[in-house]
């Protein structure tokens, strides 16, 4: 198999990483108002995600210069090509991270007040954002081949904002809402985490017609793909997964949720894949115009070394982020927050 | 009356004539608008008429942006490698003051590590974003070492801070105290890494230009990973970092030794923060001096702008300004106080040396990068391979007069409150005034570096006006630039506030059992 294939994966497996795992972080900051009444509440709800939001992160990071490194053509032409959704994504994760720090840093109400608006703007906005940027990718951009080298993007932010791509946002926020509600129920005790699992009903149901949407739009668009039976195949696995996590979080079996969410995701995210494949971005000036993987990719050089760091490195990265997982693996009650002394 | 049609081909042809990539006509022209004689009229109209070039605005965003995320970066690097040696001062001999120091600057650590991480992610996107040309051109090479950043240093650090901040009491000791290690350990990896990239921009290594795909791709990963710039910058980023920890701990530390609180705890801060300085100062100095050599053979033009040097010079000739009055452009020169040979020193080691001046590169530079056989990239619209003299004069000169000075205050520092001795109180407000220093020291070097770099964005090989986005009008650029100002306006009020705050409460009264060594399973030591 050609390396650009292989790299074509591992951005996406890095993709799926972030999405799952900073895809409940979301979801947290989104449920923040919904499932706590006071301070305390608030407080047992972010510390859920206390430890591990900023490893959780830091897979954008990773994924993105990945993308840089093995990708060069499709990093520069869809990062100046989706300027300004990018520049909202960034300020929300600039105003959501400093919150965390700075929340519990001042006594007022209205101090705390600001923060928590910050962090429930700023969880809403990139999974919405990143949506719509994704969904895009499989719909059609406007984007052209330069004669100077690169492709150009032509469209601008309106050009972004069509049905298809903003329903494919809107999918993708409820369901980090619904994961990162189960996230909740099973990291809390008492109160929030009853709250948590009745709101991930209701918002399950949601997330499931929307998703039913989205992806029979996303199968009816490619059609006459030459990957559309694995588009179909996966379309399917990912609604079937996101139809069982609802009836895990109706039967209250949240681990089961969760890990059915994260499948969701990863299924979702090997759908758009499959629909971009052997494109990375698709020209809707002219089919010609398109991207293709080989087209966007590094050399061969660059590849293997990258491979070679990325297959040495990605374990050993798996393996520590498990084991603070397992070290923090203790459910969160208002008595623990109460008990514990303040940050350092 | 030209028609609508005309007028968009002239405008476009009138670009394309400029030679100005930046406003490339596909931006505002599309295909498919050029039969239906639709365009974006407000869009056009903002831009072009405006004439906000996209250029300008990039380059004023990424210097504000990188500027900002290094008020951040060297405190990280300074202070995770300090609070790992102060916890393990308090491992090792168990006194309450260290465990009190590693509580009190770890807070501040933190405080200032969250604004290091989101502003970091800025940097990564806009180079995309602002700079999609140079990406495309340079990415099989550059975004190596940023992948590698991301793979071996961020996961690494970022997983081990959360491990260290709530991991207090719930890990056993020796394990806590290695998160700390490997946090510290993981931002200078990511430092070397992020340099690296940097110094191929200074001085490209390990590649080749291939016409087909008009991209810049690797040969020698070894070469970009060993790259002397790189080589010598690292130290001098990191000492330069561990100047600025060791200041901040300095002034923290005279702060409440004026005011008589925790004398014995913050006495030991400060002369740990002294002493580290000055040290620091060594490194920083023996790197710089390396930095120096390496420069003026990988970037004669950066040590000639430097110096404001436009005659090439030898020998005794080559001397040192120290400080010029008028404007140091070797006409109109009214006073001037210079060190004969240091200048032939510092660029070859040699009392001898000849260092070439800024009009003999200029010609030199003219022939080679503008001349027939050159790449469509590298000759400036302007023709000018000069940086701003003034700039790069005055920004060479405050960084090594601020880093002196810091070492100097250190030295006098140390001196003053030997052997226990009381100190007057207005040196007290000298000592908690040094933070700053070597943190202005270290911006104005960076502006060196990258300000002494100008035209080009890859030395050698792209100017600057070539690698920005050509897709991205000057509109967007200055929307992105209204609100990143106005955004790090803001938390750099909060942040300031929050760090001041922390410091001035002091390091907290902690009651530790004899043995030291309890841990509690059941609650969390920390919570946010």
């Amino acid at each position: 198999m050609e390396l650009q294939y292989l790299w074509f994966f591992i951005v996406g497996v890095l993709l799926v990483g972030y999405l799952v795992l900073d895809g409940f972080d979301f979801g947290v900051g989104i449920s923040l108002p919904f499932v706590s009444k006071d301070d305390v509440d608030r407080r047992v709800v972010i510390n859920t995600i206390g430890p591990i939001w900023d490893l959780n992160e830091t897979w954008l990071i990773v994924a993105g210069a990945c993308l840089f490194a093995a990708f060069p053509e499709w990093y520069a032409t869809m990062f100046s090509g989706f300027y300004l959704a990018l520049l909202l994504i960034l300020i929300a994760l600039i105003l959501r991270g400093v919150s965390f720090e700075y929340r519990h840093q001042g006594k007022s109400e209205r101090w705390k007040k600001w923060f928590d608006s910050f962090i429930f703007i700023g969880s809403v906005l990139p999974p919405l954002l990143w949506g719509t940027a994704f969904a895009n990718l499989i719909h059609g951009v406007p984007i052209e081949p330069l004669e100077t080298g690169g492709w150009i993007f032509t469209g601008n932010l309106f050009t972004l904002l069509n049905a298809y791509s903003l329903l494919g946002g809107v999918t993708v926020m409820m369901l980090c809402f619904v994961h990162g509600l189960a996230f909740i129920a099973l990291k809390t005790e008492g109160e929030v985490r009853e709250r948590s699992r009745a709101l991930a009903v209701k918002v399950g149901l949601v997330t499931i017609v929307l998703a039913a949407a989205f992806l029979i739009w996303t199968i009816i668009e490619h059609i006459n793909s030459d990957t559309i039976v694995f588009i179909v195949v996966l379309a399917a696995l990912a609604a079937v997964a996101l139809i069982g996590a609802w009836v895990a979080n109706i039967r209250g079996r949240e681990g089961v949720a969760f890990t059915l969410h994260a499948a969701t995701m990863l299924f979702a995210l090997l759908t758009i894949f499959m629909a971009l494949f052997p494109n990375v971005m698709i020209s809707s000036t002219n089919p010609d115009y398109s991207m293709s993987i080989t087209g966007a990719a590094s050399t061969e050089m660059t590849l293997q070394f990258m491979t070679w760091v990325a297959a040495l490195s990605l374990p050993l990265v798996l393996l520590y982020q498990g084991w603070t997982y397992w070290v923090f693996r203790k459910r969160i009650s208002r008595k623990t927050i109460l008990a514990a002394p303040a940050h350092p | 009356m030209r028609s609508l049609q005309n007028v968009k081909w002239y405008i476009a042809a009138q670009y394309r004539q400029q030679n100005r990539r930046n406003y490339h006509p596909r931006r505002f022209f599309p295909e498919n608008s050029l039969n239906t004689g639709e365009f974006d009229s407000l869009e056009y109209e903002l831009n072009v008429v405006f004439d906000l070039d996209p250029l300008i605005l990039a380059r004023w965003q990424f210097g504000l942006t990188t500027l900002y995320h290094f008020l951040f970066v060297p405190l990280t690097l300074g202070m995770a490698l300090l609070v790992a040696i102060l916890q393990t001062a308090w491992v090792r001999t168990g006194k309450v003051k260290y465990l009190q120091l590693t509580k009190l600057f770890g807070k501040i650590f933190l405080i200032n590590f969250a604004m290091g991480v989101v502003t970091g992610i800025v940097q990564e996107f806009q180079f995309g974003m602002n700079w999609s040309d140079y990406s495309r051109f340079v990415g099989d090479i550059f975004g190596a070492p940023l992948a590698m950043e991301g793979l071996l240093a961020f996961f690494l650090e970022a997983t081990f801070i959360g491990l260290w901040i709530f991991g207090w009491n719930r890990l056993p000791k020796g394990l806590h105290l290695a998160t700390i290690w490997l946090t510290s350990f993981s931002t200078i990896l990511s430092a070397y890494f992020i340099l690296a990239a940097n110094a191929f921009m200074q001085n490209p290594v390990g590649y080749e230009l291939n016409p087909e795909t008009q991209r810049a791709e690797l040969t020698d990963i070894g070469a970009v990973l060993t790259n002397p710039v790189a080589l010598t910058q690292f130290p001098h980023t990191i000492f330069a970092s561990l100047m600025f920890g060791a200041c901040v701990i300095v002034a923290v530390a005279a702060w409440h030794l004026s005011r008589k609180q925790h004398v014995e705890t913050m006495r030991t801060a400060l002369r740990f923060g002294l002493w580290t300085n000055i040290i620091a100062f060594v490194g920083v100095f023996l790197s710089g001096d390396q930095l120096g050599l390496v420069m003026v053979e990988t970037q004669p033009m950066k040590m000639a702008a430097a110096e404001g040097l436009y005659q090439t010079a030898t020998g005794a000739d080559a001397s040192f300004s120290l400080l010029t009055i008028g404007t140091p452009d070797g006409i109109s020169e009214l006073f001037s106080l210079r060190i004969p040979y240091l200048l032939s020193f510092l660029s070859t080691h040699t009392f001898d040396g000849t260092v070439e001046g800024i009009n003999d590169l200029q010609a030199e530079y003219t022939e080679l990068f503008c001349g027939p056989d050159a790449s469509a990239l590298t000759c400036p619209s302007d023709g000018s391979f000069t940086p701003i003299i003034w700039v790069t004069y005055w920004a060479f000169r405050w960084m090594i007069g601020l880093g002196v000075l810091a070492a100097l205050v250190s030295l006098v520092g140390l001196w003053a409150t030997r052997k226990n001795r009381e100190v007057k109180p207005w040196a007290w407000k000298i000592a908690v005034w040094t933070a700053p220093i070597p943190m202005v020291a270290s911006l104005v070097g960076w502006i060196f570096t990258e300000m002494g770099r100008q035209p080009w964005i890859v030395f050698g090989v792209m100017t600057t006006e070539r690698g920005v986005s050509p897709g991205v009008t000057g509109l967007m650029v200055l929307i992105s630039l209204v609100l990143f100002t106005l955004v790090y306006g803001a938390l750099a009020v909060v942040e300031y506030k929050l760090i001041t705050k922390a410091a001035k409460e002091g390091p907290p009264e902690i009651d530790v059992p004899e043995d030291g060594s309890e841990i509690d399973h059941n609650t969390l030591a920390t919570v946010y």
